[in-house]
């Protein structure tokens, strides 16, 4: 089960232009983003205007949506069960007489509360569990490796699904309570890279150097490690944070989710429109499935992008057009996208659903 | 020769040495989890319904009032001689459930295994052969697509589309009733038992059920296949030996063909085995939107009902399920690739 595609080769720490400092260090963190070039740039682009999108419509719910997401009844009139699309309810309303459109923006914010936590807590989790376990080795390292694959192991969705039953019974269902559910999941993706990264940095010479000098492990390990190894982390952040949002509605369509009282959730929603569609109704299930859709493309598509743009196995080169002395006169050959492509196979880090 | 097979029995021997710590940990992990839980298990799913002398007499016919540490040896013990005992609700033998329903899982799996190879491999190989070129994004995207689509939303569609309106093939279920109750069990797959019984019409009746569900769970894993032949073709298509194969001047469709794809193909099999848990874990949701009779939805329904016992039975074969395929897979591949040798 130890498949060399799925961790991503850690990148070389950038020794490009910029130098030191803070102003340096964003060029240099963000200098790939701007070199980006052909299909890479043009995902990344549509992934973050797609994925702002919807921060907008998470921020200003309250503002954007024509009503709230458990609001029934408007100026004393109750709103129609099931009713079509109409003026009113430009998406229609459902079974309970809830605004369909209402409800798909205010799931928005769910939505991003939920992935913003989970993402927080599987990093703040995962990180030093990996720097610790690649750093100090030993029998530490064995039994972290051996959990986190047995988890890794695990059917990633069943693990949720387990976990927010658990974790509803003892301390009631929520936002954060699914959070933590689909946290649990994260975790080893965030240990195995960075883990695999900090047991190449620490044989480095800069490290031995640092050791040498008689810096403690604490020093090495938050001073010199760590700023080389979280290169691989933003990929797999967004990644998961897709993955996130697809968990999150699985759960919520199995009724292991966000209660319907407490917040407005897609996939609630589509568990809801099950019946529906039976009747021929399809305006219930299209519009929050859509919004899974795009929200996890969107999310997706960044990921992908960064990918792309920080893999430097992935990245292609453009080479200067040579202009040979005896073929002056005839126009240059084409030269494009020649550079070594070793991806390492499906270089995608996500373990998540890949395994 | 001697050599080659000597080192690939070390591989198997070690990878089966290698498999215990993990079906151990597994196994304690899921035992951990379903203890962790505040309350007692009877009290959660029965209380209420029986009185408190009829709660203790469960309690102690399933043994909960004994040390954890006994109940945890128990349980591991249970497991090896697959006894998984029996439900708290329903007092059901939970091998029969296993077998019962794991064989509707099982039938899903496979055919959604197929629907996905069936897509992905060509469409992994075109999209790699004219990498960057339009239809390369294009197949790109609907692997990002079908990946982002979470499979009940896809399945509702479906069922709207093909059932609702087109009225093409039935929306729910395994089977009709009439098929069903007819067909003889005998592997416990109902579309391998109506193939035995020779009943035509209850196999045209069982496919028909199955293509929706198939399809559906079969878009999802299909990406992933895309996204992997692709990189690997594109990957291939640069190796020196097809530059050497060219320069020999061998025509391009036979380059492409038989010394690139061949050689893109063999990761795609270790690829299959990671899926079994995404394919696994869609099930559930296929099997909970498709009113399918699998375990994922054997599962939901035990769990709704608190019913402890089930949950830990059905979860330990899913784990184990994952462990053997792995395993399996290992092997195929250590077989087919030689370098994969410790």
């Amino acid at each position: 089960m130890t498949q060399t595609t799925l961790t991503p080769e850690p990148a070389t720490p950038g020794v490009g232009p910029g130098g030191r400092g803070l102003r340096g260090g964003l060029r240099r963190m963000f200098g790939p983003v701007a070199d980006a070039r052909g299909l890479a740039k043009w995902m990344l682009w549509a992934g973050v205007i797609i994925t702002l999108l919807f921060v907008i419509l998470a921020v200003f719910a309250p503002l954007i949506a024509p009503y709230g997401f458990a609001q029934y009844q408007d100026q004393g009139q109750t709103f129609p069960k099931q009713g079509a699309p109409s003026d009113q309810h430009p998406w229609g309303t459902t079974v309970l007489s809830l605004d369909v459109l209402s409800r798909v923006i205010w799931g928005s914010r769910t939505a991003l509360e939920v992935m913003l936590l989970a993402v927080v807590f599987s990093l703040v989790i995962g990180v030093p569990l990996g720097l610790l376990s690649g750093y100090f080795g030993r029998w530490l390292d064995r039994v972290l490796v051996l959990i986190m694959d047995a988890l890794f192991a695990f059917p990633y969705l069943l693990l949720a699904i387990v976990a927010a039953f658990l974790l509803s019974n003892a301390i009631g269902s929520g936002v954060a309570t699914a959070a933590l559910a689909i946290t649990v999941v994260y975790i080893p993706q965030y240990f195995r890279v960075v883990r695999s990264s900090t047991l190449s940095a620490r044989e480095a010479t800069y490290v031995e150097a640092a050791r040498a000098i008689g810096a403690r492990p604490r020093t090495i390990i938050t001073r010199y490690i760590f700023a080389n190894v979280v290169q691989s982390v933003p990929v797999i952040a967004t990644l998961n944070a897709a993955d996130a949002i697809a968990t999150l509605a699985g759960l919520g369509f199995l009724g292991y989710g966000v209660q319907p009282t407490d917040a407005a959730e897609w996939g609630y929603d589509l568990q809801r429109a099950v019946a529906d569609a039976g009747a021929g109704i399809w305006w219930t299930a299209l519009y929050p499935g859509l919004a899974i859709v795009l929200a996890v493309t969107g999310l997706t598509l960044v990921g992908e992008g960064l990918n792309d743009v920080y893999n430097p196995t992935l990245r292609r080169r453009r080479f200067r057009k040579v202009i040979l002395p005896q073929r002056a006169l005839e126009p240059p050959f084409e030269s494009g996208g020649t550079a070594p492509d070793t991806a390492t196979g499906g270089a995608r880090p996500d373990g998540g659903r890949a395994t | 020769m001697a050599r080659q097979s000597g080192s690939l029995r070390t591989y198997v021997l070690t990878r089966l040495v290698l498999v215990i710590p993990m079906v151990w940990i597994l196994l304690t992990m899921v035992f951990v989890l379903m203890r962790v839980a505040p309350g007692d298990p009877v009290t959660a799913s029965l209380g209420g319904r029986l009185s408190p002398a009829d709660l203790a007499a469960r309690r102690e016919a399933l043994g909960l009032d004994r040390p954890l540490l006994v109940q945890y040896v128990d349980y591991l013990r249970d497991v090896l001689t697959f006894n998984f005992g029996r439900t708290i609700t329903d007092n059901r033998p939970i091998r029969e459930i296993i077998v019962d329903n794991g064989g509707a899982t099982l039938e899903l799996s496979i055919a959604a295994l197929i629907v996905a190879v069936g897509i992905g491999l060509p469409f992994g190989l075109i999209a790699g052969r004219y990498r960057d070129r339009v239809v390369d994004v294009v197949l790109r995207l609907f692997g990002i697509i079908t990946y982002a689509a979470p499979v009940f939303f896809v399945g509702l569609l479906l069922q709207l589309v093909v059932s609702q309106r087109l009225g093409l093939l039935p929306s729910s279920g395994q089977a009709s009733a009439i098929v069903q109750a007819t067909v003889p069990t005998k592997t416990h797959i109902l579309a391998l038992d109506a193939l035995i019984s020779g009943d035509s019409y209850a196999l045209w009746d069982v496919i028909k059920h199955l293509i929706l569900p198939a399809v559906t769970l079969g878009l999802l894993v299909c990406g992933v296949f895309i996204r992997l032949v692709r990189v690997n073709v594109a990957q291939t298509l640069q190796g020196d030996y097809i530059e050497a194969a060219r320069a020999r001047g061998i025509g391009e469709r036979k380059v492409v063909v038989q010394h690139a794809f061949r050689n893109a193909l063999v990761p795609v099999i270790t690829v299959m085995g990671l899926q079994a848990a995404l394919l696994l874990g869609g099930a559930v949701l296929t099997e909970n939107t498709f009113n399918w009779p699998g375990l994922g939805s054997q599962l939901i329904a035990y769990l709704n009902g608190r019913d402890y016992a089930a949950v830990q039975g059905i979860i330990t074969v899913f784990a184990l399920a994952v462990v053997v395929i792995s395993l399996l897979i290992d092997f195929v591949n250590a077989l087919v690739d030689p370098r994969v040798r410790y």
